[in-house]
């Protein structure tokens, strides 16, 4: 029956060809836009670990005057209370972090002196987050421990310096210090590099730079602060640094600590850690608040409204657009439904019932909306390539996966059937004896 | 024109009547507030910068091997450039208009203040106004006599050595009006930290801060009497004819490159190129908004083609009678246009509501300001005349019907 249908689906759509490229153009574009504002938004939403976010916590306190940080601690932590809680060891895992630019040369390659961008972090950072490596591996804990000058690449950096060949064992000069490379990492490309949100809040919505690439040097954390001592960047200081970029005893907020807590006695453990840190940090006189905070890795994302504004704005847009293409096609499927009310009436006459027109009409519905989808694939396909030339941080990142695939296919069936509804209602109703007496 | 027995056909089609009302409301309301959006983001990238735009190129070097006196380093490369044939002027800055990078203070008027007053951008290098364009309204420019090093000032912070603080500052108009409105700044002190007051010497006309995210705060902008190491990460500038710009830059750098083969040129443009990335998202979303407004219309008048098609063809007998019965074929062209006219006015009123509501919604979720009454008939006429346009093809073959179609098995 359902073959019959296709049938007389394909024929209907044949007849008035121009009709139904109208439609098959209207559900194509109205899919194309949404489904690729839908992809760039899904990419810029998601977790960007997953399955593991919600172990990772990112706990703050507050060493600021009162008065300094309003509605809650400051985004980032000072030297010592970073330190303190780090050493203290009470996560299953824990890094420290702290940004910076460094000057890169390799003596063995013949490439010109780079600027990039390093993080000096602890061990944990790399099986915390699930690094993946190309050659070798994260440093040991005694090299970070005898303060050895040892860093991790990306492969980025690798395939600039070393054309991606095994860099293992060769020697990085950063700043002017020598530094023995121990490990390169694969791509990695977490979105958002979620390590280094903050500040979110004050952003107006322009928050791209937060789908940047990961850094090209990872160091330990206190050898990395000695090697490139005076770049390293504050997040805000509420008195005055007598050297800039060297901030361990400066009245500023500039080092990251995130820590791994497995189970839920664990968290409320740490919690109730970092609040008796910050009591007792204000008995000392050192703290002027009790303030804590310590989100989950997706409950910072959000609090830090990652996703741009101006993407949440496209996707609205698109949906509105959609929208439009939807009444259109209602419209346009009536015209055509209802045109052939004479033919409709013959076949009710001839004995088919109310529910097997209704069918068949959506049935040809169905199928607009097939052809729509086919379509629509490519107009995203489009799309995305329009989103990967624009000069966003997150361009690179713009491609299709299978399931957004299968939700373009899904929504244009599912768009077109809602579409053809009214339509197939109305023909459905179509009184076969007027219609036979004006044949 | 008789507009009762068209309202009469159109009880008879309410459903597909509606759905052409709702399209070009929907397609009203999100014209309105898409182009609304678009002269948001055009007001922005117009923002005006208060220094000579075409005129200026930004150079900026990182030294491989530390210069033994990194302020020694900064004078002669300025010296060097200054010498570049087509120079006009030389400065050295922490930052650049629109650079997005930049150095901001926390401002108080009184040093006992526990929470700032507000936040304003810090230029810090010599011969910044000069070089950059920007006009002194009243009072006087930094002198060489007011500079301090960046190194020595940072000392002196630490040990409250007032002696070694730079002691005067200059701001714009905007910042001054905002800190004392309707006094003369001049003579005022600004506090950028408890121990650290700054007189007002000089009031500029303009000069935009580098991180112009938003424009209500985008001339708090000050320039403090800092001279910059050559190990600050800072910027030259280069103010010289526009049509010297491209042998300028390249001679610049040449001489740059001689003072040390070493180094490294991390930057260099035009302060046209600085703008242009400045803006780059805002110029993306307004382009892809243009993109969306032609791809509505275009849908939207594609669906009014393809229901007065339906229309014209299921009335082809009805005409047929009317002009047997005397209608000329402007009578019934006239039909049809008058009666999308109609169905475009109900959905442009219907729209305007909607453009209403949406803008609420985006006033809440976006901070956007309220949609100025002028954009709603540029919704409006774009809809009549897309209507026009559109109805005019099915009108035409309607008015083709010859009266004899009327004789025809009726």
């Amino acid at each position: 029956m359902f073959a019959y249908y296709l049938d007389l689906a394909l024929r209907s759509l044949k007849r008035n060809k121009v009709l139904t490229a109208l439609m098959v153009l209207a559900i194509a574009v109205g899919i194309g836009a949404s489904m690729t504002t839908l992809t760039v938004m899904h990419l810029l939403s998601g977790d960007p670990l997953p399955g593991r976010s919600q172990h990772i916590f990112y706990p703050q306190v507050d060493a600021s005057p009162a008065g300094y940080a309003k509605g809650g601690p400051l985004d980032m932590l000072d030297y010592r209370s970073a330190v303190d809680l780090w050493s203290a060891h009470r996560a299953d895992r824990q890094a420290l972090l702290a940004g910076s630019d460094v000057k890169v040369r390799a003596p063995d390659a013949r490439v010109p002196p780079l600027m990039v961008p390093m993080l000096a972090t602890t061990s944990d950072f790399f099986a915390m987050f699930k690094v993946p490596f190309r050659y070798g591996s994260a440093w040991t804990a005694a090299d970070a421990a005898s303060r050895a000058r040892v860093a991790v690449i990306s492969s980025n950096l690798n395939d600039r310096l070393f054309g991606g060949a095994d860099s293992v064992g060769k020697t990085l000069r950063l700043k002017d210090s020598d530094v023995r490379i121990v490990g390169v990492m694969d791509a990695w490309r977490p979105s958002p590099l979620f390590y280094d949100v903050r500040a979110g809040r004050f952003a107006e919505g322009q928050t791209s730079s937060f789908y940047d690439k990961p850094e090209d040097v990872f160091m330990p954390f206190f050898s990395g602060l000695e090697v490139n001592d005076g770049n390293f960047w504050q997040f805000t200081c509420w008195g005055n640094v007598a050297t800039p970029g060297h901030l361990q005893d400066a009245p500023c907020v500039w080092v990251g600590l995130w820590v791994q807590l497995d189970s839920a006695a664990k968290v409320a453990d740490y919690r109730a850690f970092i609040a008796h840190y910050a009591q007792q940090q204000k008995a000392l006189g050192r703290f002027a608040t009790t303030q804590t905070r310590m989100p989950s890795l997706m409950q910072w994302l959000v609090f830090n409204h990652v996703v741009p504004s101006d993407v949440k704005l496209q996707t609205w847009l698109a949906f509105a657009f959609l929208a439009i293409c939807l009444f259109n096609m209602i419209g346009l499927l009536l015209a055509k439904f209802l045109r052939r009310s004479s033919e409709i009436g013959v076949r009710r006459a001839l004995g088919a019932s109310r529910g097997a027109i209704f069918a068949q009409c959506l049935v040809e519905a169905g199928m607009v909306g097939v052809v729509g989808g086919i379509g629509g694939w490519l107009l995203t396909l489009l799309g995305l390539w329009l989103v990967r030339r624009q000069p966003v941080e997150y361009a690179d990142l713009a491609h299709l996966d299978i399931g957004m695939l299968g939700l373009t296919f899904a929504l244009a069936v599912v768009a077109s059937l809602m579409a053809g509804f009214l339509p197939a209602l109305r023909a459905s109703r179509v009184a076969p004896a007027l219609q036979l007496k004006t044949l | 024109m008789d507009i009762l027995p068209i309202l009469s056909t159109l009880r008879r089609h309410k459903l597909t009547a509606w759905l052409l009302i709702l399209e070009i409301a929907l397609t009203c309301a999100i014209v309105c507030n898409a182009v609304f959006l678009i002269g948001q983001r055009l007001e922005r990238m117009d923002m005006p910068s208060g220094v000579a735009e075409h005129e200026l190129l930004q150079i900026q070097v990182a030294d491989m091997v530390a210069p033994a006196n990194p302020y020694a380093r900064v004078a002669e490369d300025m010296a060097v450039l200054r010498q570049v044939p087509g120079v006009i002027s030389v400065a050295s800055s922490n930052q650049v208009p629109f650079g997005s990078s930049s150095s901001n203070s926390n401002i108080r008027l009184d040093p006992a203040q526990v929470r700032w007053t507000l936040s304003a951008t810090t230029y810090f290098g010599e011969n910044l106004p000069k070089t950059l364009g920007t006009r002194l309204v009243s009072g006087r420019d930094l002198e060489s006599s007011d500079f301090v090093d960046v190194d020595v000032a940072m000392k002196a912070l630490g040990t409250g050595d007032a002696k070694h603080l730079p002691s005067v500052i200059l701001i714009t108009q905007t910042l001054a009006e905002r800190l004392w409105p309707g006094q003369n700044p001049l003579g005022h002190i600004i506090y950028l930290a408890p121990t650290v007051g700054l007189r007002v010497v000089g009031v500029l006309d303009s000069l935009v801060r580098p991180n112009a995210y938003d424009i209500s705060k985008a001339q708090y902008t000050t320039i403090v009497p800092l001279r910059m190491g050559a190990n600050k990460d800072q910027s030259y500038l280069i103010r010289c004819r526009p049509e010297d710009r491209a042998h300028v830059l390249d001679a610049a750098l040449a001489a740059l490159k001689k003072v040390d083969p070493q180094r490294v040129v991390t930057t260099r443009r035009s302060f046209d190129e600085v703008r242009r990335k400045f803006f780059q998202d805002d110029r993306a979303m307004a382009g892809m908004l243009v993109g969306v407004i032609a791809a509505l219309l275009i849908v939207t008048a594609l669906g009014i083609v393809g229901l007065a098609s339906f229309w014209v063809a299921q009335r082809r007998r009805t005409i047929g009678v009317r002009r047997a019965l005397g209608a000329t074929r402007r009578n019934i062209l006239n039909y049809f246009q008058t009666e999308n006219f109609l169905l475009a006015t109900i959905g442009i009123a219907l729209g305007m509501a909607l453009a209403y509501a949406i803008n609420l919604f985006l006033m809440l979720h976006y901070e956007l300001p309220r949609l100025p009454a002028i954009y709603f008939p540029v919704g409006a006429i774009a809809l009549w005349l897309i209507g026009q346009l559109a109805v005019l093809g099915p009108a035409l073959r309607a008015a083709a019907v010859p009266p004899v179609v009327a004789t025809r098995s009726v």
